[in-house]
């Protein structure tokens, strides 16, 4: 019996181990591809015989991409909406979900079955799309032509990040906001000396979310910013696909790199800010998906 | 009488005696001037209140106002008057969509199934990887190899949806004359799996694939990310739990079955809630990003289906509308049932 244990065990170990680092190694290999063809020549990118590592290596297809003012506007425009998005985000759920965890707050089961709801039933996309050219002209006619300003207010609400931060802040004690209250502090210092340091790592992977959501954007960018010089990262490099896919556009290519390289460098150069940052936040973004807490 | 009687008076301990509460001539109070009370407590507690308008005015600006602009599948279509201000139609769109019988009704059952189909498949070959990925990291008893293994797994997460699209459009696309095919149609062709021409011609032009790499692109995507909540109620068992299978002779399938799976069963049917509450909401951005006329045939969604007719040169944003609002109505029964289901059936429930 005992030796039908070993044997299960090992049989399940090394399935374990093989599996997994199969699985790991086909997650790694595209980006791995990615850069190599991004920097290999035109002759073995077009031959296809790259298969894992770079040849004839050259760094034109990126100097051609720094070079182009697009680019960097477009990432430009998208730290602007990543930043103000987020902060813009952040401020109404805080104080939102800070209202919604007071028990003594008046009709708090509505208001809470209010945005509940909205994770049951959406829209959908044509009629949020009205909604927001309707919107849009209110803003024109407010003196706001800034299509950016529309997407980083409109954008990116999420019920279930208020809930979460209601949540975090329904875990702290009732005890030391009484007593911040009788030391004669105000609602709002309430809020932020109180409630907000104590539920800071919440705080943070909620923040995440959104930043992460808003630097992903595009189909509503895409959607609502008509002005090209402000589009983001995201339709930038979708645009610059849709061009490559044409083959009216790829008959101009007289270059030491590949068509290829130009698509490669971009999906190269959105994901190396994300990978630097990654070993930062990857604790907060692996704590977010525990939604044990959720309830209503 | 006795029940009324109760509501008045209170018990006194002292005497022992019923006596009538103090309480209830406030509480009669407050039910004769509700709205008056409602008030004044909002006023004494406004700055509570004000807190809570941004975040209603969010909402109702960008999420219910929308809700309002669907009624427009009711009314008769007219792009230039708001939907206030149009005829109230009845069900013509609906019958249109349904019932009609021409191109447009065929296109929209076609995107009905393709939807259902797509979640489907999603919730077969999707759903279990986490859990199977979860249970293999469980194996890996070195936290540094384990780690590894996590932060390569995550990596594909970290991508942005079109970022990932355009980095699978690349790996499976077109042969020229000028160019090969993307590398992972040439492993295809060459181990057989595909035929060199199919391979040639793009598999993202190929209807036949299309479900295949919407499937496996998503489990490259986020199978490591999903495993982590599986992983962390995996983690959470005893170790005395194995041990006490163990000295009952249970081997590892054995296991397996009476301790792990009961233990992340929870964990399991809510994940399980949330996926088939989005069945019907897949995630629009992806097909519209990956599918082209070629592909309409099994990858166009309703979504996108009402996409091309409410915003381009299509049928209209009524019978747009129309769409949207079956496919929402039918993913709203669906996160409701699967609710109540879980509920009754493990006490286990999301909302």
């Amino acid at each position: 019996m005992k030796r039908k244990l070993e044997v299960s065990e090992l049989i399940f170990k090394i399935i374990s181990y093989t599996l997994l680092t199969v699985f790991a190694l086909c997650c790694l290999y595209p980006f791995v591809y990615a850069i190599s063809a991004s920097i290999s020549g035109r002759q073995a990118v077009e031959y296809g015989s790259i298969v894992l590592f770079p040849k004839d290596v050259q760094f034109d297809a990126f100097k051609l991409m720094f070079s182009d003012n697009m680019f960097w506007n477009a990432y430009s425009n998208t730290l602007f909406l990543t930043l103000f998005g987020t902060l813009w985000s952040m401020f109404v759920a805080i104080l939102g979900a800070y209202a919604l965890s007071k028990k003594r707050l008046l009709f708090r089961k509505t208001f809470n079955f209010f945005l509940v709801f909205t994770m049951w039933f959406s829209a959908g996309i044509v009629p949020q799309y009205l909604n927001y050219l309707a919107t849009k002209d209110v803003f024109n006619s407010m003196g706001i032509m800034d299509d950016k300003w529309l997407v980083v207010i409109a954008m990116g609400m999420a019920a279930m990040n208020i809930i979460l931060l209601r949540n975090a802040f329904e875990g702290v004690p009732s005890e030391i906001e009484e007593a911040a209250i009788v030391d004669g502090a105000t609602e709002l210092q309430v809020l932020t000396q109180v409630y907000l340091p104590m539920s800071k790592s919440t705080i943070a992977t909620v923040a995440l979310f959104f930043a992460i959501s808003r630097w992903n954007g595009y189909f509503w960018a895409r959607q609502m910013i008509s002005n090209q010089n402000e589009h983001p990262l995201q339709v930038f490099i979708r645009l610059r696909l849709e061009q490559y896919t044409d083959p009216e556009a790829m008959a101009g290519w007289n270059r030491a790199f590949a068509s290829d390289s130009v698509i490669y460098a971009l999906i190269v150069c959105s994901i190396v800010p994300i990978l630097i940052i990654y070993p930062f936040i990857q604790k907060y973004f692996a704590k977010g998906t525990n939604v044990g807490g959720v309830k209503e | 009488m006795k029940a009324k009687a109760a509501d008045f008076l209170v018990y006194d301990r002292e005497s022992g005696t019923y006596r009538e509460d103090p309480e209830q001539a406030v509480r009669d109070d407050v039910e004769k001037h509700y709205w008056r009370h409602v008030g004044q407590t909002v006023l004494k507690d406004w700055r509570l209140y004000l807190m809570l308008v941004p975040m209603l005015l969010v909402f109702l600006f960008w999420r219910y106002f929308p809700m309002y602009e669907l009624l427009g599948c009711f009314k008769v279509a007219d792009n230039v008057k708001p939907v206030s201000e149009q005829f109230f139609s009845g069900f013509s769109y609906f019958k249109r969509l349904l019932f009609a019988g021409d191109g447009l009704s065929t296109d929209f059952w076609r995107a009905l199934r393709n939807t259902f189909l797509l979640s489907f498949y999603g919730l077969c070959f999707g759903f279990p990887m986490p859990i199977i990925l979860a249970l293999f990291f469980n194996e890996v008893r070195s936290n540094a190899a384990r780690s590894v293994y996590q932060v390569l797994t995550y990596l594909p997460k970290f991508m942005s949806t079109v970022v990932m699209t355009s980095l699978v459009t690349m790996l499976v696309k077109q042969g020229s004359l000028t160019t090969g095919m993307g590398i992972v149609s040439q492993f295809l062709s060459n181990i057989g799996a595909v035929s060199p021409a199919v391979a040639n011609a793009g598999l993202l032009n190929n209807p036949a694939f299309f479900r295949s790499i919407y499937q496996i692109s998503g489990i490259w995507e986020s199978a490591g990310y999903d495993s982590i909540v599986f992983f962390a109620a995996i983690i959470a068992i005893s170790p005395t739990s194995y041990e006490a299978a163990q000295i009952d002779g249970a081997d590892k399938w054995a296991q397996m079955r009476y301790v792990v799976l009961p233990s992340i069963l929870s964990t399991i049917v809510i994940m399980l809630i949330t996926r088939i509450g989005s069945l019907l909401n897949i995630g629009y951005e992806k097909v519209l990003l990956l599918y082209n006329p070629n592909t309409y045939v099994t990858a166009d969604v309703v979504s996108t289906f009402a996409n091309r007719n409410g915003m381009g040169t299509g049928a209209g944003i009524g019978i747009a509308a129309a769409a949207e609002m079956m496919n929402n109505v039918i993913g709203m029964l669906l996160v409701i049932g699967a609710n109540t289901i879980a509920r009754k059936a493990s006490n286990t429930s999301l909302y």
